[in-house]
């Protein structure tokens, strides 16, 4: 199917849904092509290459709304997509706060945010492959105790996104990715472990050497051999990067605009009001080129931007969508989300803590005992009450230095005095996805073992 | 059901020959066996918030993914466009896996027996919307009538019908048509102007909508969800460290999926990484413990005619008297491992290459009382709902959420505990069971079971069982 038939889809799909009786209407329509390849013990496992593309649809009846998907872009598929959308608005009920957002709100980014890179789509089988066997080659090699291992992966993927509504907006944008992984096995007598290492762009170029990757992921394996169960203890909780972006992710969850209007946040209520330590500053912003959270405009249509949601320890914004923002009285931050169907959700674009100055080694320096986590399990943590308490897997920490493994153990507090116990961010922030942390120490947690 | 009935051959005119062509392009270059794996998916769902009805959705997805399997290799590709040509050129991207001369087809596709686990004659999805909305509302209306203290409730009713077409070049040609129906509640009580607390409840399963209507009503998912949101008020901190748990019957069995189920998929077992690996004829766990994972229960969320290879589902054993006995097994591990297939081989979608998966997993009733089991216990922790978990394969160790337990001091009941994550280690864990009860239950039926990306429905099912020691992951 050409390009411009998409495009020009999209906004068809629109004009059909207003004839057909919508008073608005959104339409999305994505396509991709995906290509992995697994290698396990030096031999490819398997090969997968495919492309698919589907088409959403969402319309408003006056305050009434109806959605709608499809895979079937066959004449009767799309017929179907409008008449199930229009028919869906008749059980739906009027919501004064329902509605796209206002033709001032719409607009898209302007410049190159280097989203796509062509050298993702001309890339051999061959090449991918090897890349792979590099990087579970230089795992296997690394050590006599690596002795077996789950494979490495390439993947690719190539999209496109088009959203056009009834207001006006029509925008498109392509985006690309490729990532590499690998996940060595590591035994010394009956203990085995495993751990994982990647790294991932938006083109080829911008991985990180295969056996950089092999290598660390295989250190990272070894370090867990032999684990401690330990005695239950309140101390000092060391979140390495890995771990660390995880509670950016629970905050995120309690700065959902639609947690806070349900009052399903412990946040709720608590804009312009200190909330974390005055280290503490953590910024979304989906303009950042190159990311993997950065995009031209948000899923509804409205242009992508930096926000700061908390600003040393204050609360400045929630991330909403149109929807939220006029529940709560306040603006769109350009946060909303959606896959092809339903309403709009709310997503975040690149977010961040912002780093602070000393490295992880210098941070680890300053304890004398506590724990450093490298693994978290598990899904324990309650954004309403903010209670958290997780697997966890990592190192002992004991004089300044991380001393043994540790595994089998729970770490336990409530993200409230969590945020506010924050006592060391660290320099060595990067973007390993769209969510991103330095090393952070947290003045003290309960750990749970023995 | 016939192969000529179903809506591949009604409505994209797919002729039994079509099949036996695509299978013999996707081992045009060699390989020992190819499969098609053929999808429609209608879904919809429906969502309360607020007391209103804010979002209504339906959808169609559909496709098909050529598989190609040659020695340990497996070569994958897929179209969602079921034309002809595209098909054909999904076959020979797959078939790329292979290099050697191609092989002459006749795979003398037929259809075998099947189960008939879900013989639903309107699926909810084929019902009117009219219908379904009610259930929303109706959870809406029950949970906020059930205490005053209930401020928030948000309801979804979801429901599919997956049609499915499995020819492989075994000869073996599976029709299904799936139904799947759940309905979740959540309620947010808060007293005094105090710290909201949440509640849910849910269920559902491979039903018709009379399920919701007559068995399981909106009303009492609402009411679950309502009671647990109140009980939650009154919280206190959690315990730290190891103590006597005892697990309530019903979805508390996910501590099965999680401790061992997954840890029995022979993907990891052929590969040597899980913590199982070569322990079958071990002991794994007390003698108590006998732990089946079932496929062909009627009606359950997990169960499945056929697997997603096109191979009936069945009842295996995992665990019997405490000593581990067999893996589950999909088409690539079992001929790798020269064992045979458990009706194991499942996948999210046609998108995706299947791979061994439970179904509906849970530990046969012992002979305790369950009342005399939580007597016995001097002081620990009772928990009887919980919200997802997670195992690392390799090392064991395994989590769970507690959403709702409480205290036990002298063998009673006391204060419930805020949530909660509870450790253990797979092998070791079911070691330390020192009562079983006698009232095994299954779990409503809200499963959804991920690995490797992959999402797929389960069950879980367990009698009130003692675990003499667990590590509660409080901060008391």
């Amino acid at each position: 199917m050409s390009e411009n038939h998409l495009s020009g889809l999209a906004h068809d799909l629109v004009e059909r849904a207003l004839r057909a009786g919508a008073s608005d209407a959104e339409c999305t329509i994505a396509e991709g092509e995906e290509f992995s390849v697994n290698v396990r013990m030096r031999e490819v496992e398997s090969l997968k290459e495919a492309g698919s593309r589907g088409a959403g649809l969402r319309i408003m009846k006056g305050k009434t709304t109806g959605a709608s998907y499809t895979s079937d872009l066959s004449r009767e598929g799309l017929d179907r997509l409008v008449a199930a959308a229009i028919e869906l608005a008749e059980i739906t009920t009027g919501d004064p706060h329902a509605g796209l957002p206002g033709p001032e709100e719409l607009g898209s980014i302007d410049g190159d945010l280097g989203l796509y890179s062509a050298d993702v789509e001309g890339l051999e089988t061959e090449r991918k492959i090897a890349a792979a066997r590099s990087a579970e080659e230089a795992a296997l090699t690394a050590d006599p105790r690596i002795f077996n291992s789950e494979g490495a992966s390439f993947e690719t993927h190539v999209g496109r996104h088009i959203f056009a509504n009834s207001r006006g907006f029509a925008g498109e944008y392509r985006s690309s990715y490729c990532s590499l992984s690998t996940a060595p096995v590591a035994r010394d007598g009956e203990s085995m472990e495993r751990d994982y290492w990647y790294t991932l762009a938006r083109g080829f170029a911008g991985l990180e050497p295969p056996e950089e990757v092999g290598r660390t992921a295989a250190r990272r394996a070894l370090r867990r051999l032999n684990p401690v169960k330990m005695p239950t203890q309140k101390v000092p909780v060391v979140f390495e990067p890995r771990t660390a972006r995880t509670l950016l992710d629970n905050l995120f969850d309690a700065v959902h605009g639609m947690a806070i209007y349900r009052h399903e946040s412990f946040l709720t209520g608590k804009l312009g009001e200190k909330v974390a330590g005055e280290n503490v500053t953590v910024i979304d912003d989906a303009t950042l080129p190159g990311l993997f959270g950065s995009s031209p405009f948000d899923d509804e249509g409205v242009p992508s931007r930096r926000t700061v949601v908390i600003e040393r320890g204050v609360l400045k914004s929630y991330l909403m969508n149109t929807y939220a923002a006029r529940k709560l009285g306040l603006k769109t931050t350009g946060n909303a989300s959606r896959g092809l169907t339903g309403n709009a959700g709310i997503g975040h674009g690149n977010l961040y803590l912002e780093k602070g100055v000393q490295s992880p080694e210098e941070i680890i320096a300053g304890v004398s005992e506590g724990f450093y986590v490298t693994e978290l399990m598990g899904f324990g943590v309650n954004i309403v009450t903010g209670d958290y308490s997780r697997g966890a897997a990592g190192l002992w920490i004991r004089n300044g230095e991380l001393a043994f493994a540790v595994s089998e153990v729970t770490i336990a507090g409530n993200l409230r005095d969590m945020l506010r116990d924050v006592e060391i961010v660290g320099a060595d922030l990067e973007f390993r996805g769209s969510v991103a942390a330095p090393t952070l120490k947290i003045g003290e947690m309960t750990v749970g073992g023995k | 059901m016939q192969f000529s009935e179903s809506i591949f051959a009604t409505r994209f005119a797919i002729a039994r020959q079509d099949l036996e062509n695509y299978l013999a392009e996707a081992l045009s270059q060699g390989g020992d066996y190819a499969d098609l794996y053929f999808e429609y998916l209608l879904t919809s769902s429906i969502s309360i918030d607020e007391s209103m009805v804010k979002s209504a959705a339906q959808g169609v997805s559909m496709g098909v993914g050529v598989r190609v399997i040659a020695g340990e290799r497996t070569g994958y590709a897929y179209s969602d466009d079921l034309a002809p040509e595209k098909i054909r050129k999904a076959a020979r991207v797959a078939a790329h896996i292979a290099a050697g001369p191609g092989k002459p087809g006749s795979f003398g596709l037929n259809e075998g027996a099947a189960h008939n686990l879900y013989p639903v004659v309107t699926a909810p999805t084929e019902t009117a919307f009219s219908e379904r909305v009610e259930l929303v509302k109706r959870a809406d209306r029950a949970a906020r009538a059930s205490d005053p203290r209930v401020f928030q409730v948000q309801a979804v009713y979801a429901d599919n019908l997956r049609h499915t077409l499995v020819a492989t070049s075994d000869g073996v040609l599976a029709l299904d048509r799936q139904p799947l129906a759940r309905m979740s509640v959540w309620a947010l009580a808060r007293q005094d102007g105090g710290p909201p607390q949440r509640g849910h409840a849910g269920g559902g399963g491979r039903v018709e909508l009379g399920y919701f209507l007559n068995e399981k009503t909106p009303e009492y998912f609402a009411r679950e969800a309502a009671r647990e949101a109140v009980a939650m008020l009154e919280a206190v901190e959690a315990p730290a460290g190891e103590m006597t748990v005892v697990l309530g019957p019903g979805w508390p069995g996910i501590l099965l999926h999680e401790a061992v189920g997954h840890g029995l998929e022979a993907d990891f077992n052929r590969k040597g990484v899980s913590a199982f690996s070569g322990r079958i004829g071990q002991k794994v766990a007390s003698e108590l413990c006998t732990v089946v994972d079932d496929g062909t229960l009627t009606g359950r969320r997990g169960s499945l005619n056929v697997d997603d290879e096109g191979r009936a589902t069945r009842r295996n054993v995992l665990i019997e008297n405490g000593v581990l006995r067999g893996y589950l097994q999909d088409r690539l591990s079992s001929t790798l491992m020269r064992s045979e297939s458990t009706g194991s081989g499942r996948r999210e979608s046609y998108a995706h290459i299947p791979m061994p998966r439970m179904t509906n997993t849970f530990m046969l009733a012992g002979q305790s009382d369950p009342e005399e089991i939580i007597r016995s216990v001097p002081k620990g922790l009772y928990c009887v709902n919980f919200g997802g978990g997670q195992v690392d394969i390799t090392s064991g160790n395994f989590v769970f959420s507690a959403s709702e337990s409480y205290m036990i001091e002298d063998g009673k009941l006391t204060r419930p505990v805020r949530n909660a994550t509870l450790i253990g280690n797979g092998p070791e864990a079911l070691k330390y069971v020192s009562m079983v009860g006698n009232d095994l239950r299954l779990d409503e039926g809200i499963g959804t079971c991920g690995k490797e990306g992959q999402s797929v429905p389960v069950g879980v099912g367990i009698p009130t069982i003692k675990i003499d020691r667990m590590t509660v992951g409080g901060t008391a």
